[in-house]
């Protein structure tokens, strides 16, 4: 782990009350984070965007979020008033979505949304917060910025999209940011393009990263670390170059079921699920 | 032991696994019901329109007077009381025997309306989803340029030409009613037209009339039957301002908007006489709506938060 | 620039400006089709319903003789289709005939009318939409607590109940009874001779003049007709408001706002509402053609002299006429208003800008 733990936790636990009962949709899973590349992966509903957006506190209003730590930077998270919580949002701690075309807000042009969260946390003039973004769409290298700026979500293609989610979240400066299968929605050409800025913004800026994905080929050469869960629990946490020494039958579940080049498969795996895991 | 039995049972409906198309349907039945059922306020709304169907059908034992004679002399214009609970009007009559009658003719425009409407609807909208090509454009843009027209002030017309009285209204209000149906009817039928099991029936050979008839129009049914609910409130208020400006039900017919129009002349002075049907009126329509928001929610759960 | 990229330009250019003729094409098609149905539909009610439309013109005590004429001049001896091309021409000239109960052209006093109507249904609006579109957006937000519920009853309600009973209820409690508002009509007697109208809106007219004597008058006869309609109004703008915000607050991008650190006030006001706007507009502009339609009720009960009164008192006279001009000159400004609320959603709304 490199320098300062940024991000603690422990014990993090996330129930929805519903009519059936109540779902837990993460169990107890605990991790930290420095300025490093932590990489989360999982199946479908194994509550990678839930721990994602606990940190976050974008958790649903009727969700109860307890932890025995949960603290950014010394900060108490779950001890912090809305109000802080809020500051630390779009300034310390930001978060890309998956899909550019529901995560931008259709109505506004993309230059405002992005002077938006700009201005949101710094006292800054218009003109100002105006070159600010536009340099920052040139970081996510969009060519003709100051026609970017002005154009609608829906006149951009979908790795566009992303770039300015990207310019979006990143104009204020945070020291930690949580991706969330950020590239699943965009075509693969565009994937590795986008993820190569998102991983050179990340190093030139010395940001801890969290990125959530279920493409365990994906992180284990994008990230530093991998934990790997299951039916909301860590079943597993490592490093990426030892993910072929893994141990727990779910992660080879997991590495077994990635198609190689030069090896023909017949049957085609199936992933194995055992309720021992998830007890 | 008895609420293992009900446990059983509830298991068996809700089966994952149904052994037969009769447990898969009573199951879905059960299912629907029971989000019916926890909304409490379309069930208040269904005990309404329960309500009111008995009280239609009992009309002779409920009513303690004649809802068309009155006595003239001795009781016009009485404030309620316990011989006359809603007071009387100014022919003498009760107006409560006459609020009970007058169900009879809500329900008797309600059902005549949709059973008119609907059909109409089903049949456009079918046709023209099922034909395609110009037979839908033209039918398509007649539906349109009706649902464009003000409905109110059509019927209006209609009735100004046709004469007024009831069945005119009823009429009238069907003709400006049908449109929606058509479009629901052709939307249905869209997403029907190109499945594979229509296309095993084309194969056998059935005529398109009989496709139509008896394979299509079936599957449009259930989502006619919600939005038909959801418009007997606006039915029977429709029907009721038609009784009021006189062009629907004519005296001496106890039909609720007739009614607040002739208690209109006393309304500062003895406001029952219209204010008791129109109450009448206010807790059908919402009878009607709450069944009709219940049913929507409970056979379409998307919709749920609308 | 290379000729194959100007090439490309002007053709994009082309393609953009062929787009945009068949739009406008397209609305020329529905605008013209909906108004001739709509002439059609009139026709069919006063020519081919009635048995003899002159009798039900004239009604069953005119002279021979003037039947004569009058079917004749009518036009009755063509053949249908001409007798129908007729009647467009008259009416897109504003020519429906003369009204039998107050002998002038029916036009002339539709004109007389119209501002009455505009007016009220105007008033009606501004009412609903002020109040109702934040009871909607407060219901969205809050949704399950006491306001929501409060937002559900009203909608329920105003769904249910007929308005003109609401209107004679209104009338005993607050005119009768309270004596806060003063009784139906548009203005004072001493007033209709004092005071000249201009636009024949008369809060804009007294206001203009600085006759606030008359100002407040006016205000004190159409402020319950004008609160019952947006009452009505109201119970749907807040209901569908609140399904729009709903939707709104449930996308992506409202998480996304968030997670930028935005206030909750911002992420409800600047982008929820910004984007349940956009069919808001149509909304509101139904509501309006609502109050319109609904006038015939309305201004029956508060004698307010427009073109709904209009209708209803053309009606009990066998004016037939007058009862179809009416309706084409609601039934237009209803049709107007759909249409225009349309065009405007495609303003509103970025994504349809370019098609
Ligand atoms: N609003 C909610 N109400 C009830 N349960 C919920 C709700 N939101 C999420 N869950 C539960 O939380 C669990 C974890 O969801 P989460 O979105 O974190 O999964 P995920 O790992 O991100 O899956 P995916 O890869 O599909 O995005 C799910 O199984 C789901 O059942
Ligand atoms: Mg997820």
């Amino acid at each position: 782990m490199s320098g300062k733990t940024l991000l603690e936790v422990e014990d993090l636990r996330i129930n929805f009350p519903t009519r059936i009962g109540q779902v837990q949709a993460v169990r107890g899973v605990s991790f930290s984070l420095g300025r490093e590349r932590l990489g989360i992966v999982g199946e479908s509903g194994s509550g990678k965007s839930q721990t994602g957006r606990a940190i976050m506190g974008l958790t649903p209003p009727q969700a109860e979020v307890t932890a025995k730590t949960l603290a950014f930077d010394g900060i108490d998270l779950l001890a912090a008033p809305p109000r802080e919580r809020r500051a630390l949002r779009g300034k310390r701690i930001a978060m890309i979505l998956q899909d550019p075309k529901y995560s931008l807000d259709p109505v506004m042009s993309i230059g405002r949304q992005i002077v938006e969260t700009l201005r949101t946390h710094e006292r800054v003039s218009k003109a100002e917060a105006r070159d600010r973004a536009l340099a920052m769409l040139e970081a996510v290298q969009i060519r003709d910025p100051a026609r970017v700026f002005d154009l609608h979500p829906h006149e951009v293609s979908g790795g566009m999209g992303q770039r300015a989610m990207i310019a979006m979240m990143l104009i204020a400066g945070p020291e930690m940011m949580i991706a969330d299968e950020p590239t699943s929605a965009l075509d693969v050409t565009v994937q590795l393009d986008v993820l190569g800025i998102l991983d050179r913004l990340v190093s030139e800026r010395g940001m801890g990263l969290i990125f959530i994905s279920h493409d365990l080929r994906l992180v284990s050469s994008f990230c530093d670390r991998v934990i790997v869960m299951y039916a909301g629990k860590v079943v597993e946490q490592l490093k990426a170059s030892e993910l072929r020494d893994a141990q727990h039958p779910y992660t080879r579940g997991l590495l077994n079921c990635m198609p190689r080049i030069g090896f023909e498969r017949h049957p085609l795996p199936v992933l194995d699920r055992k309720p021992e895991w998830a007890a | 032991m008895s609420t293992e039995v009900v446990q059983s049972r509830r298991d068996w409906l809700l089966s994952e696994r149904p052994a037969s198309r009769m447990q898969a349907r009573l199951g879905r039945a059960y299912v629907t019901w029971r989000r019916f059922s926890a909304n409490r306020l379309a069930f208040v709304g269904l005990l309404i329109i329960i309500a009111l169907l008995l009280v239609a059908a009992f009309a002779d034992v409920l009513a303690p007077y004649s809802p068309t004679f009155g006595d003239l002399k001795g009781s016009r214009l009485l404030a309620p009381s316990a011989a006359h609970w809603f007071g009387t009007d100014d022919l003498g009559r009760d107006i409560y025997s006459r609020i009970i009658y007058g169900s009879r003719w809500t329900l008797y425009v309600v059902i005549l309306v949709a059973v008119i409407a609907a059909p109409i609807g089903l049949l456009v909208g079918t046709v023209a989803g099922y034909a395609g090509g110009w037979t839908d454009a033209i039918l398509m843009r007649i539906t349109d340029i009706f649902l464009a027209f003000p409905k109110l002030i059509l019927a209006l017309a209609f009735v100004a030409a046709l004469g007024p009285g009831i069945e005119n209204a009823v009429l009238a209000i069907a003709i400006t009613s049908w449109p929606p149906y058509a479009r629901i009817a052709r939307a249905e039928t869209l997403t029907v037209r190109n499945s594979d099991y229509i296309k095993a029936v084309q194969l056998m050979g059935a005529s398109p009339f009989r496709i139509v008839l008896r394979h299509i129009m079936p599957l449009c049914i259930s989502s006619l039957i919600i939005r038909v609910t959801l418009d007997m409130a606006g039915i029977i208020l429709t029907a009721a301002g038609l009784g009021f400006l006189g062009l629907g039900a004519q005296p001496p017919l106890p039909e609720w908007g007739a009614m607040i129009a002739s208690g209109r002349r006393f309304v500062l002075d003895q406001w029952w006489v219209a204010g008791a049907p129109g109450f009448a009126i206010l807790i059908v329509s919402l009878g009607f709506n709450l069944l009709g928001d219940g049913l929507r929610d409970a056979l379409d759960p998307r919709s749920g938060d609308q | 620039m290379s000729v194959a990229e100007n090439q490309a330009t002007a053709e994009r250019g082309g393609t953009r400006a062929v787009a945009v003729l068949s739009s406008i094409g397209r609305f020329l098609v529905i605008a013209v089709t909906t108004y001739l149905g709509l002439l059609a539909v009139t026709f069919f009610i006063g020519r081919v319903i009635p048995i003899d439309p002159v009798l039900a013109v004239l009604g069953d005590r005119a002279p021979a003789n003037v039947v004569e004429r009058t079917r004749r001049e009518m036009g009755l001896d063509l053949p249908l289709i001409e007798q129908f091309y007729i009647y467009v021409k008259n009416a897109l000239n504003g020519d429906f005939g003369t009204s039998v109960l107050t002998t002038n052209p029916v036009m002339t006093d539709i004109r007389r009318a119209f501002p009455a109507t505009i007016e009220l249904a105007t008033l009606g609006t501004l009412i609903g939409s002020v109040i109702g579109v934040p009871l909607g957006v407060l219901a969205a937000v809050r949704r399950g607590s006491l306001i929501d519920q409060i937002v559900r009853i009203i909608g329920l309600i105003g769904y249910s109940v007929p308005i003109f009973w609401l209107g004679l209820l209104g009338l005993v409690l607050f005119y009768a009874k309270l004596q806060w508002v003063a009784f139906p009509a548009r203005l004072d007697v001493v007033y209709e001779y004092t005071f000249t109208p201009i636009t024949g809106f008369y809060l804009l007219d007294a206001a203009m003049q600085g006759q606030w004597d008359v100002f407040y008058d006016a205000f004190r006869h159409i402020i319950l007709p004008a609160s019952l309609l947006g009452y009505f109004s109201l119970a749907y703008i807040s209901r569908m408001t609140r399904s729009f915000m709903l939707n709104e607050l449930s996308q992506e991008y409202i998480v996304a706002a968030r997670a930028k650190g935005l206030s909750e006030r911002r992420i409800v006001w600047a982008h929820a509402l910004r984007n349940a706007a956009v069919p808001m507009v149509t909304v509101i502009a139904l509501s309006y053609a609502g109050l319109l339609e609904g006038s015939v009720l309305t201004e029956t009960v508060f004698s307010w002299p427009g073109i709904g009164l209009y209708i209803t008192n053309s009606l009990q006279n066998a004016d037939m006429n007058a009862v179809l001009g009416g309706t084409i000159v609601i039934g237009s400004v209803f049709i107007a208003i759909n249409l225009f609320s349309d065009l405007l959603y495609r303003v509103l709304d970025p994504r349809t800008k370019v098609e």
